[in-house]
């Protein structure tokens, strides 16, 4: 893909510190806000902008950005806040690590510009704690940077208009991903859910009007705005404008973050991760973090990867992040990996979910151990579907999804376990069947 | 009255570092320093929390000791027990797994002697049992250590890693 189709990824390629703020100036940076701080733009067209564009959340729900940034009561003369959402951790998905450093200026513009847009004065950033080393200081370099070149602050450049953006590390849990856990750990608290409704539009940060974006949702902004709306639907496809990134990994020969127009067929993403890992076979692949429903080789083979064609073919695009895995993969043993992540982080609150969780993780390990039934599998499913719709967020929900669909589609898989013992389809002696 | 005069268990250098952090939330809302707080505190000691240092930060930021508890429980990367000085978290979520993560742990575990969860009898090394995917997916298997990211591990490479610590 030609390097001017680039989004949150402009300054990647460069040889020298990519994340410096030359760079990302010689790649059109800040001329986006310029234009806002030069009164070419007002709150309303901004929002219409973003909206115009199609630009969908990029943490996982796809939501409509432009349509949330008007939920904001924008003239509202009250304290509003805009909150970066940087706690990367859906299992399989490292883009916004790979955002915050290497090009973390197109996040403070998105996040200046959004802000703007909103009313709010001041941004939080809020990075997972695990990003101590190297994310955070990144970041937190280039808020220094623009801060000196005069691009935050307040009165900046002369127009009237202050945004101060802050930085805030979290101390490791999946659930400060939900963006009512992250408000709450943002105000000193366990990352425990919020009750919906109220919105964190009407009563968000502080009991403030609060929007939460996803950091490659807010990098886009910049180019939405410099290139125009219809620059960025035209790169994508009908219903999933732009490009997203990729991030690839498991069982193919260059897992990587690639930056692709959506709507690329698989089959080329495959192409572009250097296909399979030794060139075995494509038995499965969890197209958006560990969250979202499993899906046999044969349904994503053919399938286009956007938020619509990944929805009919029965899963969801949720981070983009995808994970590959091959005919040697034991689809029991995968399953229990991802109900052991949700087990320990359920946060407690919702006994569907703080029971149904260990629940899950205790029957497939009894599986895995050989003293699993086939009435095993019938209660994991009823379990889940227990757990699904019935919590304050969508964890029990994300807990739910795979269970439900590992075992829709690789139900012969736990059959063959429970019927040898614990031994693993894939180590039986006529595994290449499997 | 200054919580400060009461609190001798913090460093001049953390309460410095504690001060920066309630500087970007509005007045009153101290607490939201919390996270940040302990991070310093168990960095400057030397990787995990004592009831002490729990209370020294829930005065310094006017909070009630129950409430700095709930957050170091709550929150993984917080200890509340002794562990060794060098923190190892190996990435064992699915993209990892995929890619050979629990042989990585067996030669970790086979190489200190220890099993994940536990730290050295020296006290150098503390093997973390970590549940969260660390976000490098796509440079599987990986490890943490000292809250530095390794990707593309081999046991040679984990070898080379380990040794260069004190």
């Amino acid at each position: 893909m030609p390097e001017h189709d680039l989004v949150c990824f402009a300054t990647r390629g460069f040889d020298s510190e990519p994340w410096s703020l030359d760079n990302y100036l010689s790649v059109g940076g800040y001329r986006a806000w310029q234009r806002v701080l030069d009164g070419e733009l007002d709150r309303a067209a901004i929002i219409e902008q973003v909206k115009a564009s199609g630009l969908r959340g990029r943490g996982g729900a796809g939501f409509p950005t432009g349509l949330k940034h008007s939920f904001m009561p924008r003239e509202a003369p009250m304290q509003k806040y805009l909150v970066c959402n940087s706690d990367e951790s859906e299992p399989g998905t490292c883009h916004d690590r790979e955002i915050l450093r290497l090009n973390p200026h197109s996040l403070i513009e998105g996040m200046a510009i959004s802000a703007y847009a909103m009313g709010a004065t001041v941004a939080y950033n809020y990075i997972r704690g695990e990003f101590i080393d190297e994310p955070v200081p990144r970041f937190e370099a280039a808020l220094q940077e623009a801060y000196d070149a005069g691009w935050l602050g307040k009165d900046i450049r002369g127009s009237g208009i202050d945004v101060d953006i802050h930085t805030f590390v979290g101390a490791g849990a999946y659930i400060c991903g939900e963006e009512t856990g992250l408000l709450e750990s943002l105000e000193g608290k366990p990352g425990k859910p919020r009750f919906k409704p109220p919105f964190p539009a009407q009563h968000g940060l502080y009991g403030a009007p609060t929007t939460i974006n996803n950091t490659q949702s807010l990098a886009s902004i910049p180019t939405i705005i410099l290139k125009g709306p219809q620059w960025f639907v035209d790169v994508g496809v009908e219903g999933s404008s732009g490009t997203a990134i990729f991030s690839i990994s498991g069982h193919v020969e260059r897992p990587g973050n690639y930056e692709l127009p959506l709507g690329i067929p698989f089959r080329k993403l495959l192409e572009i991760a250097g296909g399979m890992l030794g060139g075995r076979e494509l038995k499965a692949v969890i197209p958006g973090g560990s969250s979202v429903p499993v899906m046999p080789a044969g349904n994503i083979i053919d399938a286009t990867m956007d938020f619509d064609a990944i929805k009919a073919a029965g899963s969801s695009l949720g981070t983009g992040a995808v994970v590959v895995m091959d005919e040697t993969t034991c689809m029991v043993g995968m399953l229990r990996r991802i109900s052991r992540f949700y087990y320990a982080e359920s946060c407690g609150q919702c006994t569907p979910c703080r029971e149904g969780t260990g629940w899950l993780y205790r029957v497939l390990t009894r599986v895995m151990e050989g003293t699993g039934t086939h009435a095993d599998l019938d209660m994991l499913v009823d379990v889940a579907n227990k757990i699904e719709g019935h919590t304050i967020c969508a964890l029990g929900d994300a807990a739910a999804w795979p269970v439900q669909s590992f075992l829709k589609h690789f139900r012969h898989e736990f059959e063959y376990m429970i019927d040898h013992g614990g031994r693993s389809i894939v180590a039986a002696p006529d595994a290449a069947a499997a | 009255m200054s919580a400060r005069a009461f609190t001798p268990e913090l460093s001049a250098q953390v309460c410095a570092e504690i001060d920066r952090w309630v500087g970007k939330f509005p007045a009153g809302r101290q607490r939201s320093a919390v996270l940040a707080a302990l991070h310093a505190v168990q960095h400057e000691n030397g990787g995990y929390l004592t009831p002490e240092l729990m209370n020294a930060v829930a005065d310094y930021l006017e909070m009630p000791p129950i409430q700095v508890y709930e957050i170091a429980t709550f929150y993984s990367m917080f200890e509340t027990k002794p562990v060794g000085r060098h923190s190892i978290s190996v990435c064992t979520n699915i993209s990892c797994m995929l890619r050979g993560a629990d042989d990585i742990v067996a030669h970790i575990e086979n190489r200190l002697g220890i099993r994940t969860g536990e730290s050295t009898p020296d006290g150098r090394f503390y093997l973390k049992q970590e549940e969260e995917c660390l976000a490098a997916c796509c440079g599987a298997p990986m490890m943490m250590v000292d809250h530095r990211y390794y990707e593309n591990l081999t046991p040679a490479a984990v070898d080379e890693v380990l040794d260069g610590l004190d």
